[in-house]
Order: structure tokens, then C-alpha cells, then sequence
């Protein structure tokens, strides 16, 4: 599973650095680097880039993973150019972007755009799989999620938009409903078509989400 | 008219309705016009609702328009613009303003209007809505709340007979039809012996079924929606009597296809009636009509 992002255009990115003159950068090693937004080679063009543009760049990091809590460590290994910036751009997922400003004081900046959690389908070819929804249906819809796979996310069968198998947007993209009913008809459980699915609940988990582990449970986990 | 729709269908009557599309922007001259040309010559009116995703004035609006002019409208409802909160509200709002019949539909995509930006909702399905109106009718919202009133509405649906693949299309008319659906009106049909061949799979359920009729303008418009319209197919006999059509005579053949096809399906009664579209060309509906001897 990778988080699937593209970097923002640079005038945006600029924009955002209006009011910072002295900027340290941060990559990711692991989804951003392998999409190639925000890995060594990204961050060394952006650094150029910058510094083509008038501004200083203090230092710069590729966090092995910039989500997980190493993040601190690589906060402390550069503390003296950290220190020496006004802001802060963070070239990795959102999530990376949030985990940084726990550990910073400095305005966090996105340098990308998180788009969707992309399951590697096959090399270099990411599919989103799923919406993170909170009421998953794959067991009625032979494994085929049509949240993510319908652009619409409809659950009661397809509309009227499916042209040969194909979706009313993208000529190139399966109907997903044809794709269950096939998947369904290999496995001899075509009644599940038939299966009326109710309008989704939206209030599964109020924002902000949160989960907290018990202490026995993190016990078992450490 | 002073007949209620669902009556007519009840009746056994050839039922014939067509459309209406408001306008983009607040002039509503033209519509207005259309509904004084047509509110006579049809039994209902089904007025869009931002056909295409194209923002316009609203369908409720062209409802309250058509009964205040005399009409019996049908009120085009699609889960793309509103949540359940919204199109429970617009439905009390039909309901208590005198309209009477809706037509249940999922909606296009928004990529597909002139908001691209905009974000679709499709919280609701068309199954899901046509359930949510059953609710209302027993006086409950979605929210499992009492009603201080209730509603009561003859539910439509839409269906392609010419879906391609059918088998999952058949399935969410099933769907359909188990939700309450009483009626439906069709995608555009072209090919007598494919419809005959659906009606015969939909007459074994309990619903009213209107063949869908889009005016042909062209030889052109036909082949254009052959390869592009999902679930459209016009037989190449069809386009070739388009193609030899005199110079500018294209329109004057579309309307006497359309009138023919008409009255073949009331002729062997292969259907309960037919729901007319001659998108932009709503003038020409009264000779589509006088074409098929109605």
C-alpha cells in the first residue's frame, strides 16, 4: 500500500512560502519516494529550484518514513538547521506533513497533494482500493470494492452511465458493476445482486477520528 | 387535464408524456412556452433536473410552473446535487406545492456538466431514494422520525433496455421494482424486436412501462448517439432512412419515425405508453403526435 500523492504546482508552493525566507526540507523515503514526489531526487530539484528562486535553504532530510515517530530523531539529528528556518516545506504524504508539526514549532508547509491509498496491483500501476468508509461491503460485492471502483460509489447496481462494460467518464475504466456481477456469476452467488444495500451511514465515526488502544493491547503490541 | 397520472396508468390508457428543461438563468419564457404547448397534448410532464449536471433553474421550480398553468408535472429528482436531508426536504416541499409524481433517478456525473469542480454527492442511490419516499409516505423520515404529515407520491424509475452488458441492469430494475417503483420510463429505444424482447422479460412485474422516444434530428445525431450514448442503439436501417432523407428534411423523416414508432407500440399495446424526448426541439413534439394519430 502506498499514499498516492503529485506534487502541487510551484506557484502554489511559493505562495505558501511567502512570508518564510529561510525554508529546511523535508522528503520521505517510503510513498513519496517511490511515486517520486518527494524522494532524495525530488528534494535536491526543489532545493535548486528554491534557491534559483531567492531563498535560503537552511538544510534539508529524507525521513525514512516521514508518518511513523522517527520523525522526532530526525527533527534532533538536525536541530541547528532546523532552527536556522522559518518554515518548514514537507514534501511527503498529509499525514507526513501533520506528523512533522507535532514535532516543530516553525509553520509546516505541504510541497504535495495527497490524493488516495493506492494498492500496487501490479508494479507501478496503483489502484484505489479503498475509501477508509467504516462499513465495508466487499463481502456482498465478490471482493470488488464499488465505494472506490463506481466513481459514483454507488452500492445498489450501475447507472445509467455504463457503456459495454465501460464507465461514462473514462472509456478505459471498468463498470464496476460489471466487474462484480462477472465476479459474482464465477462464484455462483449471483443472488447478491439482488441484495439491497441501505444508504451508508455517514455518522460511523464522527471527525476527527480517533482510536485508542487500551493498554493491554499496546502491551501485546510492544 | 384535471386527471391525476397515476389514475391514467392505472386506467389502461396508451399513456404519452414528455418533457421540459428549465433554462439556465431566470428567464423562463421559453419553458413556459413549451408547458403551454404541451400541457394539453400530453398526460404529464417530466421536468429535468440539471440534465446533463448542467446548473439551471431548478426542476421543483418547473413543477410549481406546470401546475400553475394547468399542467400535470413529474418531478425529475437526482441523488448527484443534494444528501438525504435535502431531497427529503424538496419532496415535503412537492408534496404540500402539488406535485404528485417523481421520477427517481441516480444523476450523471458531475465530469460530465459545466461544474466539473463541483462535488457529486450520491449519498442516496435511485433505489435508495425510491425507498426513502416510501418512508415519507408511512409518515417516517430517514431518520427514523415521525412526520407531522405525510406525503404520497406515484414513483417513477428509469431503465435501459439496451444496457449493454443487461444482466446487471436487469438486476437494478429488480431493485427498482421492489423498492415501489410503479412506473418507468426508458432510455431511448430504437429497435421494435430488442424492446419487444424486454418487454416481454418486463411485463411479469407489477409496473407501468413508458418506451422512451428521443426525436432523431439527423443522420449524424443518430450514428453520433449509436457510438457514444450508453444504451442507445438506432439500427443502421434507421440512419440509412435518416441519410436519404431530402436537404434539409432530416427533422421532418426524425418526427415520422418517432410517430411510426409510437404507434406501432400502441397498435400491438407492446407497452403502457411512451415518454416523448426531443431535447431542444420540444416545438415539434405536437406534429411527433399528430405523426403517430394521437
Amino acid at each position: 500500500m502506498k499514499t498516492i500523492t503529485r506534487q502541487k504546482p510551484y506557484e502554489e508552493i511559493m505562495q505558501q512560502l511567502e512570508f518564510c525566507s529561510r525554508v529546511f526540507i523535508v522528503g520521505c523515503g517510503t510513498c513519496a519516494a517511490t511515486l517520486q514526489t518527494g524522494g532524495l531526487e525530488q528534494v535536491l530539484e526543489l532545493k535548486e529550484k528554491l534557491q534559483d528562486s531567492g531563498l535560503l535553504i537552511t538544510g534539508w532530510a529524507v525521513i525514512p518514513t516521514a508518518c511513523d515517530e522517527m520523525t522526532a530523531a530526525v527533527a534532533a539529528e538536525n536541530e541547528t538547521a532546523i532552527q536556522g528556518a522559518n518554515g518548514i516545506l514537507v514534501m511527503a504524504c498529509a499525514l507526513g506533513v501533520q506528523r512533522v508539526n507535532m514535532y516543530l514549532d516553525q509553520p509546516v508547509l505541504p510541497s504535495l497533494d495527497t490524493l488516495f491509498m493506492g494498492l500496487e496491483e501490479h508494479s507501478g500501476y496503483f489502484m484505489e482500493a479503498c475509501a477508509q468508509c467504516g462499513q465495508c461491503v466487499l463481502g456482498y460485492t465478490a471482493g470488488i470494492c464499488p465505494v472506490t471502483a463506481c466513481h459514483k460509489g454507488l452500492l445498489n447496481g450501475p447507472c445509467g452511465g455504463t457503456n459495454r462494460g465501460k464507465c461514462e467518464v473514462d472509456q478505459d475504466r471498468d463498470c464496476a458493476f460489471t466487474l462484480i456481477y462477472n465476479r459474482l456469476k464465477e462464484q455462483n452467488r449471483l443472488e447478491l445482486m439482488k441484495y439491497y444495500h441501505p444508504p451508508r451511514n455517514a455518522q460511523v465515526l464522527p471527525r476527527p477520528r480517533v482510536k485508542i488502544l487500551d493498554p493491554k493491547e499496546m502491551e501485546q503490541w510492544v | 387535464m384535471g386527471v391525476i397520472f397515476k389514475d391514467l396508468l392505472d386506467s389502461g390508457k396508451f399513456v404519452v408524456t414528455a418533457e421540459v428543461a428549465p433554462p439556465k438563468g431566470t428567464d423562463l419564457e421559453q419553458m413556459l412556452h413549451h408547458i403551454d404547448l404541451l400541457k394539453d397534448r400530453v398526460d404529464a410532464l417530466n421536468v429535468t433536473d440539471h440534465q446533463s449536471s448542467v446548473m439551471r433553474f431548478p426542476s421543483l421550480g418547473g413543477c410549481f410552473a406546470v401546475i400553475e398553468r394547468g399542467g400535470e408535472p413529474i418531478l425529475q429528482m437526482t441523488c448527484r446535487d443534494r444528501n438525504q436531508v435535502a431531497l427529503q426536504s424538496d419532496l415535503l416541499l412537492a408534496y404540500t406545492r402539488g406535485v404528485r409524481n417523481v421520477l427517481c433517478l441516480t444523476g450523471d456525473a458531475m465530469t460530465v456538466g459545466d461544474h466539473k469542480q463541483a462535488q457529486g454527492i450520491f449519498e442516496l442511490d435511485s433505489v435508495q431514494l425510491l425507498r426513502a419516499i416510501d418512508l415519507l409516505e408511512e409518515g417516517k423520515d430517514m431518520g427514523g422520525n415521525e412526520l407531522s404529515g405525510k406525503v404520497s407520491f406515484c414513483k417513477g424509475a428509469i431503465v435501459t433496455p439496451e444496457a449493454d452488458p443487461w444482466e446487471p441492469q436487469s438486476c437494478k430494475f429488480e431493485k427498482k421494482v421492489d423498492a415501489g417503483a410503479e412506473f418507468f420510463q426508458t432510455q431511448a429505444i430504437y429497435d421494435l424486436d430488442n424492446f419487444v424482447k424486454f418487454m416481454d422479460y418486463a411485463s411479469q412485474f407489477p409496473v407501468k412501462i413508458l418506451a422512451g422516444i428521443v426525436l432523431l434530428t439527423s443522420a449524424r445525431m443518430a450514428k453520433y448517439m449509436t457510438d457514444n450514448v450508453p444504451g442507445i442503439f438506432v439500427p443502421p436501417v434507421l440512419i440509412d432512412e435518416l441519410s436519404s432523407a431530402p436537404k434539409g428534411g432530416a427533422l421532418d423523416k426524425g418526427i415520422e419515425i418517432a410517430g411510426r414508432m409510437i404507434a406501432a407500440l400502441k397498435k400491438d399495446s407492446i407497452c403502457d405508453g411512451v415518454h416523448i424526448m426531443a431535447i431542444n426541439r420540444e416545438e415539434v413534439v405536437p406534429d411527433i403526435l399528430a405523426e403517430a394519430g394521437l
